[in-house]
């Protein structure tokens, strides 16, 4: 590495920094990439589900070449106890259609392709090279980047953190504070192989189309989080995932969390003669809107997993990252263009633009759920165990009358919770909905 | 590694022999700092890292042995406030391998 000047620099190789490097390249500025790990996605985690619309607005044509797995044409979402669940399932023939919504994803391999054509635009990538620090002028102004290389300095007019939730770049350099543990959540996951036919038959799918499950209840034990199954062609991910802080009160292990929702009587026999053959752990930000942290500042922006950008209602991540890194791109390429200097004032264009779209319109309407779930324990205790009850109890013929069976229901809510306390929770989930 | 046997009865390191590794011998990328008695934040890695790579000792100082790290950061997160361990990424290309992530 010598004193070359780049017009851009983006740490890190995910969703966000392709998608920052691949805007900036297509638009000719020279563009820098540096990637700790062996390769794009060595170090990466994500379920994974890919959202097509943000893509499309990067890569039209993804759809010809991207390592995809299967469509998604159902949802399940289950509130699930020690033994049994209630679902909600959405399946629909209308997302088989020719350019599909959702896919599953094994980020490995979608992190090579899409790293493929954001050299093929025109960056120059850097693999197994850790950015150390940033590097500033007199004024303050962040200037470049020191990597762990040997003579390591770099030099560019900004510099794109597209570091992920644990990069230590931002923070070290005093731009954003420590990630507090009520603001993460880590997940543990195992890929589990498995032939395409058994998975076709097992989950009722034809060619290409695939499953997601998500989970919550009892098998949290208490902890805010929720689990996870996706259908991809020949595998299926599965996971769970819980707030760092809830684990630090608990004395559960993520991995005996995994085993016991993996052996759950729902669970199970999805899971049965498959080989697993990776097992994984990632944080995931879920603080939401209140935890983002400063986006600018003289010569930086922040995109990605590092702004906190995730949407842990709706189980969204990917495509917010993809999302801020293009706009991060598409704002450095118009200053650029405008031979205007990348300083704080300057690079505000950037939230500017963020502010129309529903990255931060989903993060502001949400902003009071991240508080609502972790105050509200009884979501992953209580109510879980209260519904699958009513349920047996509806569905149970056991020569009771019904007008008796409706009592026994609604009494046990009264009973565990309190009208008070019933009106208070549902109250407060509204509020923190709107 | 250390052994870490749980109440599932399963250990981890069963799972973690699945996962591909760079290991910088000699060259651990975390560090416990010399420490009398843990803090409940330090103790409680001896069950939150989802790699199992923290033990308690005989003198109830907590240890860590990195080789099977999955580079999440959660140790780092949860005693961020007392300071107890000294964390940094591998250097570029060594640790945690994902061929599907």
């Amino acid at each position: 590495m010598s004193d070359e000047h780049f017009d851009a620099i983006v740490v890190g190789a995910g969703p966000s920094g392709n998608a920052a490097a691949y805007t900036m390249a297509k638009e000719g500025l020279k563009v820098l990439q540096l990637e700790r790990g062996e390769y794009p996605g060595s170090k990466n985690v994500q379920g994974a589900i890919l959202y097509a619309s943000a893509l499309e607005q990067i890569i039209p044509d993804f759809r010809e070449d991207a390592p995809l797995e299967r469509h998604v044409i159902e949802q399940r979402m289950w509130t699930m106890d020690d033994a049994s669940h209630v679902g909600m399932h959405y399946r629909s023939n209308d997302f088989n259609e020719e350019k599909p919504n959702r896919y599953t994803i094994i980020r490995a391999q979608f992190d090579k392709w899409f790293s493929r054509k954001v050299r093929d635009a025109g960056a120059t990538l850097l693999c197994e090279t850790t950015v150390t620090e940033l590097l500033r002028d007199s004024s303050g102004k962040v200037i470049g980047v020191r990597t762990d290389r040997n003579a390591g300095k770099v030099f560019a007019d900004v510099v794109i953190l597209a570091e992920g939730v644990n990069g230590l770049v931002g923070q070290r350099s005093g731009l954003r504070s420590e990630v507090a543990p009520d603001t993460v959540a880590l997940a543990v996951k195992e890929m589990h192989f498995l032939p395409r036919e058994v998975i076709e038959s097992r989950f009722n799918l034809k060619g290409d189309e695939g499953v997601v499950i998500e989970a919550m209840g009892t098998i949290t034990k208490g902890m805010t989080g929720t689990g996870f199954l996706y259908t991809n062609e020949e595998s299926i991910s599965v996971g769970i995932g819980c707030i760092v802080s809830d684990f630090a009160e608990n004395e559960t292990t993520p991995y005996g969390l995994l085993e016991a929702f993996k052996n759950h009587p729902s669970i199970k026999p999805l899971l049965a003669g498959s080989e697993c053959k990776e097992y994984a752990s990632h944080l995931i930000p879920e603080g939401g809107y209140n935890a983002i942290p400063r986006l600018v500042g003289d010569g930086w922006i922040v995109v990605g997993d590092a702004g906190q950008f995730v949407n842990a209602v709706h189980r969204e991540g990917s495509n917010l990252a993809m999302t801020t890194g293009r706009i991060a791109g598409e704002t450095v390429v118009w200053l650029n263009r405008r031979r205007d200097e990348m300083t704080k004032a300057n690079l505000t264009e950037y939230t500017r633009r963020l502010e129309q779209t529903f990255v931060m319109k989903d993060m502001k309407k949400y902003r009071k759920i991240p508080d609502f779930l972790h105050g509200n324990k009884h979501v992953f205790t209580l109510y879980p165990k209260l519904f699958t009850n009513a349920a047996q109890s509806w569905f149970r013929v056991d020569g009771v009358d019904k007008r008796s069976k409706e009592k026994q229901i609604m009494s046990s809510f009264r009973k565990s919770r309190s009208i008070l306390g019933l009106l208070g929770d549902a109250f407060k989930l509204a509020r923190a909905w709107r | 590694m250390i052994e870490t046997t749980h109440a599932t009865g399963m250990k981890v390191e069963e799972k973690l022999f699945q996962n591909r590794y760079l290991v910088d011998a000699g060259r651990p990328h975390i560090k416990v700092l010399p420490h009398d008695k843990p803090s409940k934040a330090l103790l409680a890695l001896t069950h939150a890292c989802p790699a199992g790579c923290y033990a308690e000792n005989e003198r109830g100082q907590v240890e860590i042995t990195a080789d099977g790290c999955m580079e999440c950061g959660t140790c780092r997160i949860m005693t961020a406030k007392t300071g107890e361990i000294e964390w940094n990424y591998p250097r570029g290309g060594f640790g945690i391998l994902y061929k599907f992530g």
